[in-house]
Formats: structure tokens, C-alpha cells, sequence
């Protein structure tokens, strides 16, 4: 059977991380399952966890006034879901939704947060992972908004 | 090139449409049929012919069939304008012109004992098709095939069936993506490059190539090359608005290319420069 510390050691986010920093994280982390449609976070609630999909797919979806939620991305096995736990106000801006049954690691943002506070090496290390994370899904953001495959451009 | 050569070049042979199908709401695949009753043209994969809407216009189109298939020639066209929706009105029975094929091809020489990534996106799945038929009709002269193919919606992608069935293929790999999914789509969602994550590609030992709208080939290319695929192992397709189709009337220069003659299938390489230049 897989530890915990073991698959956040082999996650490529984690990938690189000191030794030392993935105990830190394993002290905060747990398993999770979510059946196939069933909700993993919703928009607006506190934001105190971030998953690591393992197995599964989520579904970020927007809430749209007199239409059903609006898909905008889906994340898979290896990617990271949320990082509202990391900056104030610390809600989640989206709901996601698990696809199909998945599983994950769930990190609790709370523990995370002060350990970061108490250790600014790890913090970078957070940040800078989770900078990359966010520059990734900001440039497929302006590409999906530019729609490009509209006849209209 | 000889005055013999330059008429035939640009004289169209009747063919006869066999049928027309609907792949998605604006976007029809069309099977013609030499007038004639002799066999149709052999063709490279990414060439495309010139196809005359006989007192409408006349289209540069890719083939989007069979490379083995004599006896017929499939375009897939997206009807946006006069001259398309003419084109994909045609009935069974009706005339068409066809000149070519013309252009250069995909690089399946060079793809020979490599891994093969497709990266489509929307109708420029068509261009890439006869690539994927050939690999699949070749399948022991190829390494892993890698189908990435990303569409507006789930209503707007094409060959739903034959993806499914490339999908199941050995040795290959078929990921789709759209930009915007209903709730009831249980697929990805997200651009095309998201696709890169779940291909597990072998970068060093792998050809590239990619077709779709210029951005979206800009946006594949840069991130092949992050992942580790040499420049010139990266393909692209290109298209401008063309004319005569043999590099004589000077519609499609691109730089010092003529995209009908020496495109449109292009090292990303040679054209880089020219993609990062401004309105060009």
C-alpha cells in the first residue's frame, strides 16, 4: 500500500521538494474519495483544503443566472485542485464537481498556512509551485477566451 | 515548370459527387468520384486540391480521406461562406472541378520509427486525418500514435465515431478537449495544450504535427518545445487565401514562402520568425 508521504514525494508538483518539506506536508494530508457528481468544494465556502487528484476527474464549474453551471476546466490524475486556501479572503471562487469517482489528497490549508508562516523556505517553495500552477491555467484562460475556433474572429 | 505542365495544372477534371454527410452543424464531409469512372488521384497526406463550385468559385481545399483509396477523393469543409455553402450544398449526381493535388505533405518519411503526435484543433482535424489512416494502415513502421484534438464544443468535434475507434488501437492514444462543456459532456474541458499533461510523451524520440487555427499552432508549438521537441520535428499547416495553387499569382506569399507551393506543410522552424511578426 502507498503511504501518504510517498505519493506526495512521486507527485509532480511536489517534484523536487526537500525531504524535510514533504514530512511537513504529510503531517497535513489525508485521503479523500468523492462519488461521480457529488460536490468537493462550492463557491463562496471557506477555503481551508487543497486535493491532489490521484484518480478521477473534477469538473470547475461557474454558476450562470438561469442556465446550469458552466464547466470552464477539468483537472485530472497529477493535477492540483484549488489555491483559494492560500490567499485571503480564503473562499472558493468555483465549484468543482467530481466527474467520476476520484480520489485525492486532501491538504489541510489551515496546518499548511502556519507551517508556512513558521517556515519561509517552505513557503516559497509552496508559492513558487503554486505560481507556475497559476501561470499555466492563466494562459489557457486567454487562449480558451479567445475562442478560437469561433467562425466569428 | 513547362507551359505543358502549368495548363494541366490549371485545368480542372470533372468529378461527380458521391455523397455529402454532416460530421457537425456547419461542417460537411464530401466523397467525389472521377466523371471519368477511372481511378482518382494518389495524394500525400496534408495536400490539398483546388475544388470549383462550377459559377460560385473555386476553393483550396485539404484531403481529408484515405492516402490508399483510389477511386475517390474526401474533403471535410466548414461552410462559412458563399463559396463553401455552395460547395456543401452539393447533391449526389452533381458536378464539381477539381485541380491538384497540390502542396507539400506531412512529414511521414521522417515520422518513420518515431512516435507520431497529432495535435488538431476544430476542422484542422481534417487536414490530419490521412496522416492517422496512413500510421494505422502502416502500423508496424511507427511507434506510439498520439491523437490531441480540441474543438469549441462538444457539438463542433468531427469523426466522433472513428476517434472512439482510434482510440481503441494499439499502441495509441486519443485525448479530446473542448473549450466549453454542457454538464452532460464527461469529457475534458480545457484547451488543447491541457492535453499535454495525460499524453506521456517520449519528446526525443517523436514528430510533431500540428494543425489548427494560428494562434492555437503557436500556443502547441511553444509548448512542444518546453516538453523537449526539437524545432524541426515540430510540422505545422498553414493557410492563406490561394489562387492559382502552383506559387504563380502570389495570393498566399507569406514572407518568401508561397503557402500553396512551398506549404502548406511547414517545419515550425522555418516559419517561427514570421508567426511572432506583427499583423503578417
Amino acid at each position: 500500500m502507498e503511504t501518504l508521504e510517498r505519493i506526495i514525494a512521486e507527485h509532480p508538483f511536489f517534484s523536487g521538494l526537500d525531504y524535510g518539506f514533504v514530512n511537513l506536508m504529510v503531517s497535513c494530508a489525508s485521503n479523500v474519495r468523492f462519488k461521480g457528481g457529488s460536490y468537493i468544494l462550492k463557491e463562496g465556502d471557506p477555503a481551508n483544503t487543497f486535493y491532489l487528484v490521484r484518480a478521477g476527474k473534477v469538473a470547475v464549474e461557474v454558476l450562470a443566472p438561469q442556465h446550469k453551471p458552466i464547466i470552464v476546466s477539468t483537472l485530472g490524475v497529477g493535477e492540483i485542485l484549488g489555491w483559494s486556501w492560500l490567499l485571503p479572503p480564503f473562499q472558493w471562487k468555483f465549484h468543482a464537481r467530481a466527474v467520476e469517482d476520484t480520489r485525492a489528497v486532501a491538504l489541510d490549508g489551515k496546518c499548511l498556512r502556519s507551517k508556512c508562516e513558521e517556515n519561509h523556505d517552505l513557503g516559497y517553495e509552496i508559492l513558487k509551485r503554486f505560481a507556475q500552477i497559476m501561470e499555466q491555467r492563466l494562459e489557457a484562460t486567454r487562449l480558451q477566451l479567445l475562442d478560437v475556433y469561433s467562425v466569428k474572429r | 515548370m513547362t507551359i505543358t505542365t502549368t495548363i494541366e495544372t490549371m485545368t480542372s477534371q470533372p468529378y461527380l459527387v458521391r455523397s455529402v454527410d454532416k460530421e457537425t452543424p456547419d461542417t460537411f464531409t464530401l466523397t467525389l468520384k472521377p466523371e471519368s469512372g477511372a481511378n482518382g488521384t494518389l495524394f500525400q497526406p496534408g495536400q490539398f486540391s483546388m475544388l470549383w463550385v462550377f459559377g460560385v468559385g473555386e476553393l483550396p481545399i485539404s484531403i481529408s480521406g484515405q492516402p490508399f483509396q483510389m477511386d475517390c477523393l474526401v474533403y471535410t469543409v466548414r461552410s462559412v461562406g458563399q463559396a463553401t455553402h455552395a460547395l456543401v450544398s452539393r447533391k449526389a449526381g452533381d458536378g464539381i472541378g477539381v485541380r491538384g493535388p497540390f502542396g507539400t505533405g506531412w512529414p511521414i518519411d521522417k515520422a518513420r520509427g518515431r512516435d507520431v503526435i497529432i495535435v488538431a484543433g476544430g476542422i484542422g482535424l481534417a487536414p490530419l486525418r490521412p496522416v492517422i489512416y496512413h500510421v494505422l494502415g502502416n502500423r508496424k513502421q511507427y511507434g506510439r500514435l498520439v491523437v490531441l484534438y480540441g474543438s469549441r464544443s462538444p457539438r463542433d468535434l468531427l469523426y466522433r465515431k472513428e476517434l472512439s475507434s482510434w482510440a481503441r488501437q494499439p499502441d495509441t492514444h486519443v485525448l479530446v478537449t473542448v473549450d466549453y462543456g454542457g454538464l452532460s459532456w464527461r469529457g475534458h474541458v480545457g484547451v488543447v495544450t491541457t492535453l499535454f499533461k495525460y499524453a506521456r510523451l517520449q519528446p526525443e524520440k517523436s514528430v510533431a504535427m500540428v494543425c489548427g487555427p494560428e494562434i492555437m499552432m503557436r500556443f502547441v508549438a511553444r509548448e512542444l518545445e518546453m516538453l523537449g521537441l526539437k524545432r524541426d520535428d515540430v510540422y505545422i499547416s498553414m493557410e492563406r487565401n490561394m489562387k492559382c495553387a502552383v506559387g504563380f499569382c502570389g495570393h498566399c506569399q507569406y514572407g518568401p514562402h508561397f503557402i500553396c507551393k512551398d506549404g502548406p506543410i511547414f517545419p515550425y522552424e522555418q516559419l517561427r520568425p514570421l508567426l511572432e511578426k506583427y499583423e503578417l
